[in-house]
Order: structure tokens, then sequence, then C-alpha cells
């Protein structure tokens, strides 16, 4: 990022009275790839309220099936929530690692989130394979259909996480740490986050709310 | 983008990206925010669970915890904050926000309020045949 002399001239009147800046041209391609990214990301977290005004329009439609409290599990939810949390953190590791070209510790990093993420993947695959065993699959009642696709899709973005960070960590084995691989690196991160704040709210009103008897 | 001439040159911050601080301060805004985060997780698991508090209180809990710790980590992960230089980032979240809160909101409301406007499906039924 170019530092000018009107930067210096700006942070000494920070409310930008009688500052007169010229154009100041276009901005970095690093700042314009993640603010498109984070648009994107935006408009995925719309998508997801869609889900989520589903879910709690539906939450109670259960055509005499299973309630939500009746089929959650609080101690396999905290165990997910953890495992994001931290993996969110690796992840935040693994991205001070790259912007300071730290190989090892990118590796380790990302490595680590892959494995948090896996076992995410693992403990949910797990739970909806037992529910369709049960026969509390999503064509059960309309609660079921909107609570698989709610969680369904966040795991589906797991999911393509996961794919996202091994193709990350071989393009850094190929290419280094290179301006166009860092700012795949900074979209990522800025995803796997995105993620977790997802999750806090599906874990808040899917299990937590939905799981009150 | 037409009133640029208020954003200093040269100093937008991208989302995601920090001010210019060293590795061991960026280490440890992440484990402000995993320790921030991991405290408002074990709250709410509590809250959901306990008998200790008012019964009707804990749905609205669980909502202000969520959000609260959706803050945290837009914050301490993804550098989300109120500074001069973070003007467009948090300008398009707020735009987000009023999309996610109409959708939800509205749904919520409308659809409890569409029985009592509304005879019940079965009853409509019977009208047609």
């Amino acid at each position: 990022m170019s530092m000018t002399a009107t930067v210096g001239h700006a942070h000494a009147d920070p409310h930008h009275i009688g500052v007169v800046i010229e154009h100041p041209g276009p901005a970095s391609k690093r700042i314009v790839t993640a603010y498109g990214f984070w648009v994107f990301l935006l408009s995925d977290i719309v998508m997801f309220s869609c889900f989520f005004a589903a879910y709690a329009v539906l939450s109670g439609q259960t055509a005499d099936g299973p309630k939500g409290s009746e089929i959650f599990e609080q101690r396999n939810v905290a165990i997910e929530t953890v495992c994001l949390l931290l993996s969110s953190f690796t992840c935040g590791m693994a991205s001070i690692a790259a912007d300071v070209r730290n190989r090892l510790w990118f590796y380790l990093g990302m490595a680590v989130t892959c494995v948090l993420g896996l076992i995410f993947l693992t403990i949910e695959f797990r739970e909806f394979a037992d529910l369709v065993a049960r026969g509390y699959g999503p064509s059960r009642s309309a609660f079921l259909t909107s609570f698989f696709s709610l969680v369904g899709c966040h795991g589906l973005h797991v999911s393509a996480g996961v794919l996202w960070l091994l193709t990350m960590m071989a393009q850094v084995f190929a290419k280094g740490f290179r301006a166009d691989v860092l700012r795949r690196m900074m979209c990522f991160a800025l995803f796997w986050h995105a993620l977790d704040i997802i999750w806090v709210g599906v874990f808040s009103v899917v299990y937590l709310l939905g799981g009150a008897p | 983008m037409s009133d640029q001439t208020h954003i200093p040159a040269g100093h937008d911050l991208a989302p995601g990206e920090e001010e210019q601080h060293s590795v061991g301060e960026r280490i440890l805004g992440y484990v402000v925010g995993l320790v921030l985060a991991l405290l408002l997780t074990a709250t709410s698991f509590f809250i959901a669970g306990t008998d200790l508090v008012w019964q009707p209180s804990i749905p609205v809990a669980l909502i202000v915890l969520a959000i609260a710790q959706m803050g945290v980590h837009l914050v301490f992960f993804l550098h989300i904050t109120t500074g001069p230089d973070n003007t467009n980032n948090v300008l398009a979240l707020a735009f987000g926000l009023l999309v996610v809160f109409l959708v939800v909101g509205g749904t919520v409301w409308i659809m409890s309020h569409l029985n009592g406007n509304m005879p019940p499906m079965d009853q409509i039924m019977r009208m047609r045949t």
C-alpha cells in the first residue's frame, strides 16, 4: 500500500475538515479482490437468512414427528462448536504466517484447520445418518426439512471450505507466497471466519433455541 | 464511489486486513477473540440448560449472546472495525444486515399473523367444495 503525503495530512485531521485530496486513483488489487469477496460473503449470509427464516417459521410443524428437543444432542453440538472456533483461530494463525511468509507455520496452521473442519464434518454427517436411519429424514416433517436444509447448507459450505483449504496449501507448495496466492489466502480466511459466524447463528437458533423443551 | 475525496488516499483497508501491527500483536488479537468467543459460547450452552434463571428470559438471552459473539468474530477475526479506513466494508455490512433483518424479521412477523388474519386451511378447502 503506497503511503502518500496526503495520508499523513489526513491523519492530522481525522474528520477531514478542510482537507481536499486529489482523486486517489484506483484501489490496489488486494483491496478490490477482498472487497468483492466481502460482498459475496454478505450475499451468502443473506441466502442463509432465508433458510433461518424458513426454520423459524417451520420449527413447530413437526407433523407428529419428533420435536427438536427429542433429537438434538447438546454434547455433540458443543464439540462441533469448539472445533469450528479453534479452526477459525488456527486459520487466523495460518494467514499471519502467510503474511510473514513462514512456510512451516502456514502448513501447520492450515493442517490443523483442515483436521478440525473434518472432525466437524464427521460429527455432523454421523448426526444426519443417525437421524435418517431412525426414520427422521428430511421428508418426515416440515421441521426436519428446514433443519436438514439449513444445517446441511452450512455443512456443504464447510466441505467446500475444506477443499479450498487443500488447494491453498497446494498452491503455496507449488507457487510459493506470490501476490495472487496471498490474495486467495485472504479470501479463504474471510470465507472460513464467515462460516463460523453462520455457525454461531445455527447453534444458537437451531440447537439451543429449537432444542428447548 | 463518487465521493472518494472523503477517504484518505491510498488508505483503505481490505476486509480482513488489519492496520500495520507486529506479528505478536496480531496473534494477541486472535487469542483475545478466541477467549471471548469461547466464553460467550460456554455461557450460551450453560444458559440453555440451566434452571437457575427465569425460563422465559432464556430465548432473549441466547439471541443477545449470539449477536455478541458474531460481533466478536467480526472485530477480532474479520477485522471489520469502525475506523475511517473501513468505511466501505462497514457500509456493505450494514446493507447486508438490513436485508437479513428484513428477511428474517419480516418472515417471522408475517407468518405469525397469518393464522390470525386468514381462516385455517381446512376451512378454505371446505369452502371450495
